[in-house]
């Protein structure tokens, strides 16, 4: 397997800049989280690498292969995403025998064990299904074909607590039995957190994030105390947000705290989970497509 | 077997911390095999990549080793080892706090000391 680059994207709507030189790296055979608000170019993104709309400038590089209608190359990469290609008669057996026939070597055996576990029929008609359990069939799908990445767009739209429980440990599986790379970009981070290796967060059109979730964290914190010591202890530091209740004083960072910095007894250090991190850091971005 | 995560420590310190306490009450024994990195991915949905770096750190420790093709497995002398390292972390743990927080409510060495006292006669009944 090889690494997939995303060199330099830029994508435009008119004079609207979604993709602002989008740089990075996708690793064989890890998890990625790929963060972003509404709006911040999510899918966007995984549409270009994926080939399904085009870049203004950039490129996206499998290994020393520019993908741009290079079959071979896209014939590594699936994309499961909201959009429908809704044939209106489409049974379930027919994406599975789609993907067989685009990708070969389709894993039916667990596809079936896992349509039973979601309580679904291969001859039910997708268009027939709920909004969750037309995502559960997708996941299916996206869980089985043979293709070393696997981008997941939203894969939990519609699910019930139960369907998405049941999702994590399917991928938690098949990723055990056969590693390949999974990027997934889900607004639930509390819940996918523990399933990520790697973080990428997109705001704005811009690339803030790109490191393992274990790093990001251990330099995540939230600070809160009376007002002037929680300033004193954070002077020089950059402050992502800042909330004051009374005369307690909550503020967030994201950076290493340096050993040399006295903590004042009254004021309290904690670590930020995924999710607070992702908030402090997006804080100023925008909202509604 | 039972795991609980929280946000008060990296993820791969907390499942290192609970396959310890795990060795040290005699769940996994000395010389036995410890559920494998899939296994616990399975189980816990969390990525293999933190199970293998919260396993590590108890290899760095001594208290697993890794045999080749076969799986990690819990060395002789890690339960020995674990009530050690527990006596020496009561001090920090307990001893300390306790007095932090007794000085915290006023409460003086002697009251402190009679307190203890306390707790031992109440523990005996």
């Amino acid at each position: 397997m090889e690494k997939l680059k995303v060199q330099t994207i830029t994508k435009r709507y008119g004079r609207k800049v979604i993709l602002d030189a989008v740089s990075f790296e996708l690793q064989p055979a890890k998890i990625y989280g790929l963060l972003g608000r509404n709006g911040a170019g999510k899918s966007t993104l995984l549409n270009i690498i994926t080939n399904r709309i085009f870049a203004n400038q950039g490129a996206v590089m499998l290994g020393e292969q520019n993908v741009n209608n290079n079959q071979a190359s896209l014939g590594q990469f699936y994309l499961m995403s909201e959009a429908e290609l809704n044939l209106k008669h489409t049974k379930i057996k027919d994406l599975f025998s789609g993907a067989e026939l685009a990708y070969g070597n389709f894993d039916f055996e667990n596809a079936r064990r896992m349509l039973t576990a979601f309580k679904i029929s291969e001859d039910q008609t997708l268009a027939k299904l709920s909004t969750g359990l037309k995502t559960a069939a997708k996941l299916t799908v996206a869980l089985n074909v043979n293709a070393d990445y696997i981008f997941l767009d939203e894969p939990t739209l519609g699910l019930d607590a139960n369907h998405r429980e049941l999702f994590y440990h399917e991928l938690m599986r098949t990723y055990g039995e056969r590693p390949r790379t999974f990027v997934i970009s889900t607004h639930l981070i509390n819940e996918v957190q523990q399933l990520l290796e790697n973080v990428i967060i997109l705001d704005r059109g811009k690339i803030i994030v790109d490191e393992p979730v274990i790093d990001l964290l251990a330099k995540a914190y939230e600070i809160s105390g009376p007002s002037n010591l929680v300033d004193q202890y954070t002077h020089g530091l950059k402050i992502l947000t800042s909330h004051n209740f009374s005369r307690i004083k909550t503020v967030t960072v994201v950076e290493k705290l340096a050993e040399q910095r006295t903590l004042p007894d009254q004021v309290k250090v904690d670590h930020l989970d995924l999710q607070k991190t992702f908030t402090a850091l997006t804080d100023g971005g925008n909202e509604g497509e | 077997m039972h795991f609980e995560f929280d946000q008060s420590a990296p993820l791969y310190q907390q499942l290192a911390d609970q396959l310890a306490e795990m060795i040290f009450t005699g769940i996994f024994k000395e010389g036995e095999q410890v559920p494998s990195t899939t296994q616990l991915s399975q189980e816990l949905n969390m990525n293999p990549a933190t199970i293998l770096k919260g396993m590590n750190q108890l290899v760095d420790q001594h208290l697993l080793e890794k045999r080749r093709g076969r799986g990690m497995f819990v060395l002789p002398g890690a339960q020995k080892q674990l009530a050690h390292q527990h006596r020496e972390a009561f001090y920090q743990d307990y001893v300390a706090s306790l007095v932090t927080e007794a000085q915290r409510l006023g409460i003086d060495e002697e009251q402190l000391l009679a307190l203890i006292k306390r707790g031992y006669q109440n523990g005996k009944a």
